[in-house]
C-alpha cells in the first residue's frame, strides 16, 4: 500500500511541478553543463575557443536559433509548432524565387506577408477554433510542404545574378565585423526576451500556458494570446528564411525539412517545459548553442558529423531527466 | 437507425473514416478504370503495409497516452541491419533486425517508465539518436541485397494475394484481438484514459507503457525488414518522415492523442485512406504534391468535426 501512496504522491508532485514555475536550479544546471562542454572541448582542440571558430558556430546556429526564439514563445503559451520546418522551406523558396521576378524589396515584403498569413492560419485554428496544436501543425507541415512543391513544380530555385544584389546583405554581410545573421539572431532574442519578461503581454502568455482556465477567469483573452504566439513564430521563420535564402542565394524545395525537430531539441535542452507556462528565450539560446558547439567540437576532434546525433540523444534525455529528478527529489518514478 | 452523432464521433458501430474510405473508393473507381482491379487493390495493400504495420503499434502507444516519434529511425536501422548482415545468413540478419526494434522500443519504454520524462521528448531524442546509430553502422553507405531469396520475398504472392499484404492483414487482426480481448488491451485504455485512476486500481502503468513501446518498436522493425525486401536495398535515410505519416494515419482513424480512445479498425481505415488517396491520384495523374495538401486539409477537417461533436467534453472556458 505504501508504494501506491508514494506513487500517488510522486504523480501529484510531478503534476504540481509540471504546471510549474521557472526552476532556478535547473536553469543553472544547463549553464554549468554548457561551460563544462566548452572547457572539455577547448582542452582537446586548440582552435575550438578561437574567436573565428566561435563566430562560425554561432553563425551556423543562428538560423535554428532565430526559429527557436519564436517557437519558444509558442511553447510557453502551452502549444507546439511542428510546421516551422515546412514554413522555412516555403518562405525561402518564395523569397528566392520572387527575387528575380519582382526585385528584392517586393520579394521580402511579400514573403513576410505570406508567412505571417500561414502563421495566422495556424493561430486561428489553434487559438480560436481551439484544436490540438500538435495535430494542426502536423497537418500544416504536410500541407505547406505540398504547397511549396506545387509552387516550385518540384524544381529548385536560385537567384540568377548573385554578385550585385543588396539581398546578399542578410546572409553574407557584416556590420562592425559581426555577421548579420548573428546580429539578427541577437536582436530578435533580446527583443523577445524583454517582451516575455518585462511586459504584461509576456506575463499573459505565461499565464495562458501555465493555467489556461485561470488565465481566462483573470480576464486574459486567451484566444488572442495563442493567436499572437503563432504570428511571432511565423515572423521568426520569415527572418530565418531571409538569412537562409540570402546566404545560399538559392533553395531546394525541402530545405527546411527536419528543422522543426532540431529547433525542439534545442528548446528542450535549454530546459523549457513542453507543457507550457515556463521557460525563457535565453535558455533556448543556450540549448541551441550547446547543440551547435557539440557538433563543432566533435568535428574538430575528428569524429564524423553523425556522432553529434548520438550525443544529442543522450544529453536531451539526461537534461530533462535530471531536471525532473531534481524537482521530485528522487531519481526514478515510484510506480511499477 | 444509426445515431448520426454517435456515428460521427466514432463511438457508433460504423466509423466515419470507413465511410470516407468507401466514398473515395467509389470516386476513384469512376475516375479511373484501372482502380478497381484486384491487381491494383492488392498493390494498395502492399504499398500501405509499411506505414500500416507501424500504425498498428502506434495506435497502442497513443491509446496509452504516449507517442513514438522514433519509428522512422527504427525502421531505417532494421532495414539496414537486415540487408547489411546477410553475410551471416538471411535468418540471422532478419532476427537481428527485429531484435533491434524490440531493444530500442524497450529502451524508450524503460526511460519513459523509470524517469517519467514525457514520451514526446524521449522519442524525439531517440529519433535523432537512432538515425545516428544507422549512420555509424552503415558509414553513410547504402546496402544492396545480393541474396535474391531476400528480395524475391517482397514480391512473392500466395495465389493472387501478395505475401506482404497477407502479413499486414494478419498482424492487423491479431492486434485488434489483443486490444479488444486481453487484459493488456483493457489496461492500455485504462492507463491512457486516466493514469492516476489506473494506478489506484492497481494497474502497473509503467510496465504496460513499456510493453506498448516494445510492440511499436517491433512493428517498426518488421516494416523496415519488409520494406527492404521490397526494394532489395536499404539506404541510411530510409524512413524519414514516416513518423509523421503514421501519426496522421492513426489520428485519421479516430485515435485521440490524449489517450484512452482509439481502435485498430479505425487505424486500418486511416491507413487505407492515405493509401487509396495516393494511389488513386496517381492513376488520375495528379502530381504527388497535391496529396500532401489534401491530407493536411482532411486531417484538420477531422479535428474540427471531432471537436464540434464532442463539445460537451472538451468545452473549456473562453473569452
Amino acid at each position: 500500500m505504501a508504494s501506491v501512496e508514494q506513487g500517488k504522491q510522486a504523480i501529484m508532485l510531478n503534476k504540481k511541478y509540471k504546471a510549474g514555475l521557472l526552476n532556478f536550479l535547473s536553469a543553472q544546471g544547463i549553464l554549468v553543463f554548457f561551460l563544462i562542454c566548452m572547457f572539455a572541448f577547448s582542452l582537446f582542440s586548440e582552435q575550438f575557443l578561437s574567436q573565428s571558430n566561435i563566430m562560425t558556430v554561432v553563425r551556423q546556429a543562428s538560423i535554428i536559433g532565430i526559429i527557436a526564439v519564436g517557437v519558444t514563445v509558442v511553447i510557453i503559451g502551452g502549444n507546439l509548432d511542428l510546421s516551422v520546418g515546412s514554413m522555412l522551406s516555403f518562405s525561402t523558396v518564395l523569397v528566392v524565387d520572387l527575387h528575380d521576378k519582382i526585385g528584392p524589396a517586393g520579394a521580402i515584403i511579400l514573403m513576410f506577408v505570406l508567412t505571417l498569413l500561414i502563421g495566422a492560419v495556424n493561430g486561428f485554428l489553434i487559438g480560436f477554433m481551439r484544436l490540438n496544436s500538435l495535430i494542426v501543425t502536423l497537418a500544416m507541415l504536410s500541407a505547406i510542404q505540398g504547397l511549396v512543391l506545387i509552387y516550385s513544380g518540384g524544381k529548385n530555385v536560385d537567384i540568377a545574378n548573385q554578385s550585385d544584389t543588396w539581398f546578399a546583405f542578410f546572409g553574407r554581410g557584416y556590420v562592425l565585423g559581426i555577421a548579420v545573421p548573428i546580429i539578427l539572431f541577437a536582436v530578435l532574442a533580446i527583443i523577445v526576451q524583454v517582451v516575455m519578461s518585462y511586459t504584461s503581454y509576456g506575463r499573459r502568455i505565461f499565464a495562458v500556458g501555465g493555467n489556461p482556465a485561470a488565465a481566462v477567469y483573470s480576464g486574459i483573452r486567451k484566444n488572442w494570446c495563442v493567436f499572437s504566439t503563432y504570428l511571432i513564430s511565423a515572423f521568426c521563420v520569415a527572418c530565418a528564411a531571409l538569412v537562409l535564402g540570402s546566404r545560399v542565394m538559392g533553395s531546394q524545395n525541402n530545405v527546411g525539412q527536419g528543422y522543426e525537430l532540431l529547433v525542439l531539441a534545442g528548446i528542450i535542452l535549454g530546459g523549457t517545459s513542453l507543457l507550457g507556462g515556463a521557460g525563457s528565450v535565453w535558455k533556448t539560446i543556450i540549448g541551441v548553442l550547446i547543440l551547435g558547439f557539440i557538433q563543432n567540437g566533435l568535428l574538430l576532434l575528428g569524429y564524423p558529423y553523425y556522432t553529434q546525433w548520438l550525443v544529442t540523444w543522450v544529453i536531451i534525455i539526461l537534461a530533462v531527466w535530471l531536471d525532473l529528478a531534481n524537482k521530485r527529489k528522487r531519481l526514478f518514478t515510484t510506480h511499477s | 437507425m444509426i445515431n448520426m452523432k454517435d456515428f460521427l464521433k466514432g463511438s457508433g458501430f460504423i466509423q466515419p473514416i470507413w465511410v470516407f474510405v468507401i466514398a473515395i473508393t467509389v470516386f476513384f473507381s469512376f475516375m479511373s478504370e484501372y482502380f478497381l482491379s484486384v491487381g491494383n487493390l492488392s498493390n494498395i495493400l502492399v504499398q500501405t503495409s509499411t506505414i500500416g504495420l507501424i500504425a498498428l503499434g502506434m495506435t497502442y502507444v497513443m491509446i496509452n497516452g504516449n507517442i513514438d516519434l522514433s519509428v522512422g529511425a527504427v525502421l531505417g536501422l532494421a532495414a539496414s541491419l537486415s540487408v547489411g548482415l546477410q553475410d551471416y545468413g538471411i535468418t540471422i540478419a532478419v532476427i537481428a533486425a527485429l531484435a533491434s526494434g524490440l531493444v530500442l522500443g524497450a529502451i524508450n519504454g524503460l526511460i519513459v517508465w523509470k524517469t517519467g520524462v514525457n514520451a514526446f521528448i524521449v522519442t524525439l531524442g531517440a529519433m535523432i539518436g537512432v538515425r545516428g546509430l544507422i549512420f555509424v553502422y552503415t558509414e553513410e553507405q547504402s546496402f544492396y541485397a545480393t541474396n535474391f531469396a531476400f528480395s524475391d520475398f517482397g514480391t512473392a504472392s500466395i495465389g493472387p494475394f501478395p505475401v506482404l499484404a497477407i502479413i499486414f492483414l494478419i498482424c492487423t487482426l491479431v492486434m485488434h484481438l489483443v486490444l479488444k480481448k486481453t487484459g493488456h488491451g483493457r489496461n492500455t485504455f485504462a492507463v491512457g484514459g486516466n493514469p492516476e485512476a489506473a494506478l489506484d486500481a492497481g494497474i502497473r502503468i509503467g510496465r504496460h507503457m513499456m510493453i506498448n513501446f516494445i510492440i511499436v518498436g517491433f512493428f517498426a522493425a518488421l516494416a523496415g525488414v519488409l520494406l527492404a525486401t521490397q526494394m532489395g536495398a536499404a539506404t541510411p535515410n530510409l524512413g524519414r518522415d514516416y513518423e509523421l505519416w503514421t501519426i496522421t494515419a492513426v489520428v485519421l482513424g479516430g485515435t485521440k492523442l490524449t489517450g484512452g480512445f482509439g481502435s485498430i479498425t479505425g487505424t486500418l481505415g486511416g491507413v487505407l485512406a492515405i493509401g487509396i488517396l495516393r494511389n488513386g491520384m496517381n492513376l488520375m495523374q495528379v502530381p504527388a504534391f497535391y496529396v500532401l495538401v489534401i491530407l493536411g486539409v482532411i486531417l484538420i477537417s477531422v479535428l474540427i468535426i471531432d471537436q464540434r461533436l464532442n463539445v460537451h467534453a472538451s468545452k473549456g472556458v473562453s473569452i
